[in-house]
């Protein structure tokens, strides 16, 4: 320790003092031109009436959480890319291929929440002990407007990732400050740089959240802590200890506090693996769980009261009442009745928000669609991570286009809402969920695969569900087939039965399938010989030939990206049910769907897209 | 109450009205840096590892790439510059087929293609070709350098003459093994 336990400053610089005698003379010569020694004396020597107590620790825990966030924000910074093509990715990036980066912006993050905590408590010790009165009565106010401040730099904070919960909880945001009387539409495209969100969003609350609040906070903070210094503590009373002095007492407990903080910090780190980054904002995907941080909760919920057309009271009105009540505060609190009227406003404001914030967690823990939001973001974001990581990379489109592209993610999606009115897939919509009405045409896992043929060429199961039972081929010629002359085969019929299914079904080249075909070309070349020549199939099907007066679809090619892609392009094409089609609507020529979707469907269909396990 | 007053400057042992034993004093200010050091601990340590992630990436080149027809280089001997087009990692983004540099390509006396690279070994600047005074001349520092990438005037502020890049033929088309090398010093050093 170099600090002089001499605590008079003026003989400290002396040229007899221990410093100048042990070759530490330019601490002197420095003192002498900055005079540091008088700044930390009163920094550190500050009186500590009836002695250190754990109630006065909010205020240094609050500077050190500060500084923390500062710290671990600058580096974030040299790292964040703020657009619409980049936000996202680069957050991506620092949590993902950094070395660090995920405890780095789980800190941020993290302790951007104790933040609130700690204000709060603070905000109740100030109160609580009347250390609003006078003449505190303007670092009373400062105090409220770091608090505000705070709240805005968790706001834009929230925005910054640009996931899919920050774009749609900071739009509920941005939109109720368009509801604001005369300025508000205006108001709303100067906060987000434009009439929609877009790059400019991103830079302007990027320039908010790291320039010039973080700059107000330090001034902020700097004048709060002069004045705090100039008025000295407000005891609480009785005085249980003699006085002592900041340094080491109080500054002890400071310390253990803000170690016990930062411990608990690094615990939900750990245990979260930094912070939770969704998948990217998609102005074109609902996301029912979009919801404020925590802390903004009760606000959130507060909302869901006020019916249309009121929500002004319930999103500024009351909120600037409250506002202006805590302002007010040390006015009021002159005489007893009004310090206990504070006292009690302040619990009630509590409770009350404790409340609705119980409430908006209750409500959203029993809601199904958030659930259900809440897991398939968690799935998107782990795809997008396999994606990302890929040979391919993240392109310079952005990470969104991985995701629109990917047959994984997208094929769920498509299935229910385009073939799910006839189809299933393993007995669900696509996506898992369960449909109430029955099937009316065949179920689509594992089309193309052995296993899908055996089982359309099994007597018991054709005519069922599963394949043709809801359609108009239910006694068609196909089911007649298979339920009569199949049923009927001998054993060296089966047999070439099981080749032909091998056969047929090495025209889809599954993926999932490619070791089996590879392995059985003997089996397969047998069965393009048995459905040309043996056990009937050729009556009706083509198989590699250029006949065209048969009746049912062509099967040269069958299950592949191009028969599938054709299949649901145009069912009514000669090459598949040509008039015979059931009800199936023809995808590309009816301009349903275009090209790509239609392609990934097909490819989803078929087990077809990027495994992380293929990279290696 | 105001920090200056008499009361706060006096010692802060004086106003208890006790005499605290010093090695406690001391154990509570050697606990009050410790606890204070643990607690900013984890968050500068993880700082600094993102700060300091770059220096794990490393520049990857050196790798044949294809680069013009022999046609394209012109039988006179005045050197050419050609983009070079390669796959580009940039953070989180791959861009395919992107240009990552340029080299100047020209026939020697003895018909041998030679790959300049266009950076300039002083201070990293783009060299030009000057067809009035048939040098090479960077627009930075006026380092000059002949039509083989030597140094031309020995007052030159460059320590070492153009990058030479390996060169081959194959089927009529030239590939170079593209590479940057580190800039101000005499030897040449991939970079």
């Amino acid at each position: 320790m170099t600090q002089n336990p001499d605590p008079s400053p003026k003989n400290s610089a002396s040229a007899n003092s221990p410093s100048a005698a042990s070759g530490f003379g330019w601490i002197d010569w420095l003192d002498r031109r900055i005079g540091f020694r008088q700044l930390s004396h009163e920094a550190l020597y500050e009186n500590i009436p009836g002695g250190a107590r754990w109630r006065y620790i909010w205020g240094s825990t609050l500077t050190f959480t500060f500084i923390i966030q500062i710290i671990t924000g600058c580096v974030l910074w040299m790292a964040y890319s703020p657009s619409s093509q980049t936000a996202w990715e680069s957050v991506f990036y620092i949590q993902n291929n950094m070395m660090g980066g995920w405890i780095l912006r789980g800190i941020h993050h993290y302790v951007a929440q104790a933040m609130t905590i700690l204000l709060v408590l603070h905000l109740m010790q100030v109160i609580m002990d009347g250390a609003y009165k006078a003449p505190r009565e303007i670092n009373y106010w400062f105090g409220l407007v770091l608090l505000v401040l705070v709240l805005a730099l968790s706001l834009t904070g929230y925005l910054l990732p640009w996931d899919q919960k920050g774009y749609w909880a900071t739009k509920v945001a941005t939109n109720i400050a368009a509801i604001t009387p005369i300025i508000g539409p205006g108001l709303q495209k100067v906060i987000i740089g434009g009439a929609d969100y877009g790059h400019h969003t991103l830079t302007r609350f990027f320039a908010l959240h790291a320039g010039i609040i973080p700059a107000m906070c330090v001034l902020l903070i700097a004048w709060h802590v002069a004045l705090f210094r100039r008025h000295g503590i407000t005891p609480k009373r009785p005085l249980r200890k003699p006085d002592a002095t900041f340094w080491p007492d109080q500054l002890l407990m400071d310390t253990v506090a803000c170690l016990a903080i930062i411990a608990a910090i690094l615990v939900l780190v750990l245990v979260n693996h930094g912070a939770e980054l969704g998948p990217p904002a998609d102005p074109s995907e609902n996301f029912s769980a979009a919801r404020p941080e925590w802390y903004f909760l009760f606000l959130f919920q507060f909302l869901k009261y006020f019916p249309g057309g009121t929500e002004i009271f319930g999103a500024i009105l009351i909120p600037s009442v409250i506002m202006l009540v805590l302002w007010l505060m040390p006015m009021i609190g002159r005489s007893v009745t009004g310090h206990r009227f504070n006292l009690g406003f302040l619990f009630a404001l509590l409770i009350g928000a404790t409340v609705l914030t119980y409430l908006a967690v209750r409500e959203d823990q029993n809601r199904p669609d958030i659930i259900a939001a809440k897991s398939s973001a968690r799935e998107s974001a782990e795809r997008l991570k396999a994606l990302a990581n890929s040979p391919e990379g993240i392109p310079p489109t952005g990470a969104i286009t991985l995701l629109r592209n990917d047959p994984l993610s997208q094929g769920p999606k498509l299935f229910a809402k385009y073939c799910a009115s006839c189809h299933r897939y393993d007995g669900h919509d696509g996506t898992g969920v369960k449909l109430k009405d029955t099937a009316t045409a065949s179920d689509l896992k594992g089309f193309g695969s052995r296993e899908w043929l055996t089982g359309l060429l099994d007597p018991n199961q054709v005519s069922g569900a599963h394949y043709f039972g809801g359609t108009r081929f239910k006694n068609g010629r196909m089911v007649k087939f298979v339920t009569r002359k199949v049923r009927a085969f001998t054993p060296e019929q089966k047999t070439e039965l099981t080749n032909v299914i091998a056969a047929v079904s090495a025209e889809a080249a599954l993926k999932l399938q490619k070791q089996l075909d590879a392995s059985s070309t003997a089996q397969i070349e047998q069965g393009v010989h048995s459905f040309k020549q043996g056990i009937g199939c050729a009556e009706c099907h083509q198989f590699h030939s250029k006949e065209t007066d048969t009746s049912g679809p062509d099967l040269t090619g069958w299950g592949s990206r191009e028969w599938l892609v054709g299949m649901i392009s145009n069912p009514k094409s000669i090459h598949y049910y040509a008039e015979d089609n059931d009800r199936m609507p023809s995808f590309a020529d009816e301009k349903i769907l275009d090209p790509q979707t239609i392609g990934l469907l097909a490819d989803w269909l078929r087990g077809d897209w990027y495994e992380p396990a293929e990279a290696r | 109450m105001h920090a200056h007053e008499p009361k706060a400057m006096t010692d802060p042992h004086a106003g208890c009205g006790c005499h605290r034993p010093e090695r406690r004093e001391f154990f509570k200010k050697a606990a009050t840096v410790f606890f204070g050091a643990a607690a900013i601990l984890a968050p500068v340590g993880a700082a600094i590892s993102v700060l300091l992630d770059p220096l794990r990436r490393n520049a990857k080149s050196g790798s044949f790439v294809r680069v013009a027809s022999v046609n394209a280089v012109p039988n006179d001997g005045v050197p050419r510059k050609f983009a070079i087009v390669a796959d580009r990692t940039d953070a989180w983004n791959k861009y395919p087929n992107t240009p990552v540099g340029a080299v100047y390509l020209r026939r020697s006396k003895d018909n041998q293609i030679e790959a300049l690279n266009v950076v300039c070994p002083h201070a990293g600047g783009f060299v030009d070709y000057s067809a009035q005074s048939k040098c090479f001349l960077c627009p930075l520092h006026n380092s000059e350098f002949a039509l083989d990438g030597s140094i031309r005037d020995p007052k030159s502020p460059s320590p070492r003459p153009m990058d030479t890049l390996k060169v081959e033929v194959r089927d009529g088309q030239i590939w170079v093994a593209f590479q940057n090398f580190r800039a101000g010093t005499r030897e040449k050093i991939p970079a």
